[in-house]
C-alpha cells in the first residue's frame, strides 16, 4: 500500500508472516539470511543459542525488517528496477529504535525522486511482523 | 532448448512453484504467461522461489536478474533459467 499527499509525502507498509521467515531460514539457511540481510541486521538478529524452532535466529527480527524493506520499496516505486534487499538496511540504534541506510540503487532512487530522510516503525508479535515507512519528496 | 528438456524445465518450475510460491491457486491452473504476483506469490516467496530454483537448477542469480520480471511468470522464469543455462 502506497500513498501520496499533496505535500508530498510517501507512506509505505508491509506485513510478513514470521513462520514464513522461519521456514525460509530452515530451508536455506545462511544461504538465504546473506542474500537478504547485511552484516549488520544479521548481527542483531542473531541470538546465543537456538529458539524453540531450531534456529539460531531471531526470526520476528528478521521478518520485520523484511517488511521494512518491503515497505521501504512502495516508497521508493522502484518499478522493475528491484534494488538489491542488502542495499536498504535497518540500523538499530542505541536507543533500541532503527533507522534507514540506503545505498547502491535504492540511494539512487531515493535521490531521483527528492526523498529525504526516511523514517520507520517495526512492529512483531508471535506470528506477523510489520514495519510503516514513511518519507517526505522535496520537488 | 530442445521439447523434452523444455518440458523438463518446466516441471521443475511448477514444482519449485508449488512448493514455495505460496500462490492462492493450483499450480496446474497457472498458463506459462499467469502473472505469479497476481496469483498471489509474495515478494518473500519471490525469495524462496529465486533460491529453490538455484538449488535446482545448480546456478546463482546475478543481482541484475533479481527484480520482479524474470520472476512474474512461468515463462519467464523458464527464459531466465535459459539465459543463466547459457541457452
Amino acid at each position: 500500500m502506497t500513498a501520496m499527499t499533496p505535500s508530498g509525502m510517501r507512506v509505505g507498509m508491509d506485513l510478513v508472516e514470521v513462520a514464513q521467515v522461519a521456514e525460509s531460514v530452515e530451508r536455506f539457511g545462511e544461504r538465504y539470511v546473506s542474500r537478504i540481510y547485511t552484516d549488520h541486521e544479521i548481527a542483531c538478529c542473531r541470538r546465543d543459542g537456538r529458539d524453540s524452532r531450531g534456529t539460531t535466529y531471531a526470526v520476528e527480527s528478521l521478518a520485520a525488517r523484511f517488511a521494512a524493506k518491503e515497505a521501504v520499496l512502495k516508497v521508493l516505486r522502484p518499478g522493475d528496477e528491484q534494488p538489491a534487499w542488502r542495499s536498504i538496511e535497518l540500523h538499530r540504534m542505541t536507543g533500541g529504535w532503527c533507522e534507514i541506510r540506503l545505498s547502491g540503487r535504492a540511494a539512487e532512487l531515493a535521490t531521483e525522486a527528492g526523498l529525504g530522510e526516511l523514517v520507520v516503525s517495526l512492529s512483531h508479535e508471535a506470528t506477523l511482523a510489520a514495519a510503516v515507512v514513511v518519507g517526505w519528496c522535496t520537488p | 532448448m530442445n521439447q523434452e528438456i523444455r518440458m523438463t524445465v518446466e516441471e521443475t518450475i511448477r514444482g519449485v512453484l508449488s512448493d514455495h510460491g505460496r500462490l492462492a491457486i493450483p499450480v496446474e491452473s497457472l498458463t506459462d504467461e499467469t502473472d505469479l504476483f497476481g496469483a498471489g506469490m509474495t515478494s518473500h516467496a519471490s525469495v524462496n522461489v529465486m533460491l529453490a530454483l538455484e538449488d535446482a537448477f545448480d546456478f546463482e542469480f546475478p543481482e541484475k536478474m533479481l527484480k520482479k520480471s524474470t520472476f512474474e511468470s512461468i515463462d519467464a522464469i523458464r527464459s531466465a533459467v535459459a539465459e543463466m543455462a547459457g541457452g
